[in-house]
């Protein structure tokens, strides 16, 4: 479980560029929930998701993680309970590195690291195995070099690196928006394929209302930095992009003008 | 042409300058941290080990100490850029404008004689099989030889692969629970210690430390790294590593022809023009040969 309270951040604070990013934001996700974010630009998605993984530390407010307290704690002590893959297809895996090195970092994660050889004998079956269920032809590319790789596929592995080792919660930020739609769907298959299977919880940010709806368990809107609305369960169900507009603007006052949530 | 002894002499120092490669793909290469202490990091290597060794210590443990010397430096550097943030640039020329008055503190002048002083060469001059100018090429070879086995097993270690995924995506090694701080704090202080080892050695080859020997290091190390690299491609990190002792032996060797060529009329003096020459060299030629071969298979096609 994981559950964030009252999260405020402000960029930029006494500057005129001065931009609160987070206004008090609060969500709880259970275990085995999957929980798809939806925003316009500027809502704070990303803030979120860096705020829970720990790039950014909040100005205020309380994150804990399975019952940890890690509102304080800098990313790389949250990694082992906080999974991630990012936007960018190249920033969740090292180009100059193979791929059996790239998995050897993820099946570390969160763990201490000694002076043993990385890439092991026994993890090389496990490696070899995960990589088939991709049906990319990778797992017999295990020296290849990262860079050789598309990015849909780097993204793909990037998911499985994420998924190696149990996690209390995987964060996807927008991690398709920058793949073409065959390879988006295929990495968005895979992304739901994995959660179903390892029964993970996981948070998904999308620019896109008709995925958020599409996959998931529960969706949450944002705006100026606050949750505008939470739906689940039976609420969710058939639920169509119309909708949550509808739902949004009654809520708000609002009329959405982006763009890219309507058509996305 | 070159006299054996020249040549023999090129290939010591380019045994010793292999080390400080080592050190500079560690910093340059694997964590992409521009670091120029070795600078003041080779001659205390050298100032901590001669002071030891007149003092009467055992002399491979008056080299440790350097080494760990060495990493302390580093360590300064590191703790600079990380903790303070200072740009990892300005960080090492700070540490290394200050190493030279701690070298100086160290020696208590600018030059301390080592000639008549056990170093770790003197037993090996009653091998009877070796030449007095072959000792120092046996023995430095088979330092490089440990040191590069040491580092290619560490690179591909646990921790090492944790390195290498600190500079080159940082992001991405927190994201993996790597503290990349300390990674960097490590990984400089470990580059400098191979640094400091050179600067040990070279005191005890040359039967002298001063603190102005180094003046350049740092040149002549990338200088070694671009030209190995330029030579074998640093594909796999084994490859990398023997690419900068390689690349170290034939700088030495190419400075030495270059200054025993009469025709050229070089003299010992154009040493540090030369150095910068060959640097250039070495970092633009890679890219012409590219764009002569584009240019000529465009034309075929």
């Amino acid at each position: 479980m994981i559950s964030a309270t009252d999260l405020k951040l402000t960029f930029g604070k006494g500057t005129p560029l001065e931009n609160p990013a987070l206004r008090g934001m609060s969500l709880t996700v259970n275990q085995g929930e999957f929980v798809t974010v939806i925003g316009s630009n500027g809502a704070g998605k990303s803030t979120f998701l860096n705020a829970l993984s720990g790039e950014v530390m909040v100005d205020s407010g309380k994150i804990v993680v399975d019952n940890l307290d890690v509102t304080k704690l800098p990313t790389h002590k949250r990694a082992g309970r906080v999974a991630r893959v990012f936007q960018d297809p190249l920033a969740g895996t090292c180009e100059g590195l193979s791929i059996e090195e790239n998995l050897a970092l993820a099946i570390k994660r969160g763990q201490r690291r000694g002076l043993t050889s990385a890439v092991k004998r026994q993890y090389l079956a496990q490696f070899r195995e995960s990589l088939s269920t991709l049906k990319l032809g990778l797992e017999n590319r295990l020296g290849d070099k990262m860079g050789l790789l598309s990015g849909g596929q780097r993204q793909a592995v990037s998911l499985l690196m994420a998924s190696l080792t149990p996690s209390s919660i995987l964060l996807l930020d927008e991690h398709t928006a920058a793949l073409d739609p065959k390879t988006a769907a295929f990495v968005l298959e895979l992304t739901t394929k994995i959660i179903d299977e390892q029964k993970l919880t996981a948070l998904m940010v999308t620019h896109s209302m008709k995925q958020a709806l599409e996959v998931g368990t529960r969706t949450v809107m944002l705006h100026q930095g606050q949750v505008v609305f939470d739906i689940k369960g039976k609420e969710r169900e058939g639920l169509e992009v119309k909708d949550l507009l509808e739902l949004f603007e009654k809520q708000r006052g609002i009329t959405v003008d982006d763009d890219s949530l309507l058509l996305g | 042409m070159l006299s054996e002894i020249a040549f023999y002499g090129a290939l010591e120092t380019g045994l010793i300058y292999g080390l400080v490669a080592f050190g500079i793909y560690l910093s340059f290469r694997v964590l992409d941290f521009p670091d120029l202490t070795v600078d003041g990091s080779f001659p205390l290597g050298a100032a901590v080990a001669a002071v030891l060794i007149i003092s009467g210590w055992n002399p491979w443990l008056a080299t440790g100490m350097a080494v760990l010397a060495g990493m302390a430096a580093g360590a300064v550097t590191a703790i600079l850029n990380v903790k303070l943030n200072i740009l990892n640039l300005l960080a090492s020329i700070l540490t290394m404008i200050a190493l030279y008055s701690v070298n100086l503190r160290i020696m208590g002048r600018p030059n301390l004689a080592l000639l008549t002083e056990e170093t770790v060469l003197t037993p090996w001059y009653d091998i009877e099989f070796l030449e007095f100018h072959q000792v120092s090429v046996v023995l430095f070879a088979i330092v490089a030889v440990i040191s590069l086995i040491l580092l290619w097993r560490f690179m591909k270690s646990e921790t090492g692969l944790a390195m290498r995924a600190t500079g080159a995506n940082a992001r991405m090694a927190r994201a993996q629970g790597i503290a990349t701080g300390g990674m960097i704090i490590f990984g400089v202080a470990l580059s400098n210690g191979l640094v400091g080892l050179a600067g040990a050695l070279f005191a005890q080859s040359q039967g002298a430390a001063d603190v102005t020997m180094g003046v350049g290091v740092i040149v002549i190390g990338l200088a070694s790294l671009i030209g190995g690299e330029a030579v074998i491609t640093p594909s796999s990190v084994m490859r990398a590593l023997i690419a900068c002792v390689i690349g170290a032996i034939i700088y030495r060797l190419a400075i030495a022809f270059a200054l025993n060529a009469d025709v050229l009329g070089l003299q010992a003096q154009d040493l540090n023009l030369i150095t910068a020459v060959l640097v250039t060299l070495a970092i633009v030629l890679p890219g012409v040969r590219t764009n002569l071969t584009n240019r000529f298979s465009r034309k075929k096609a």
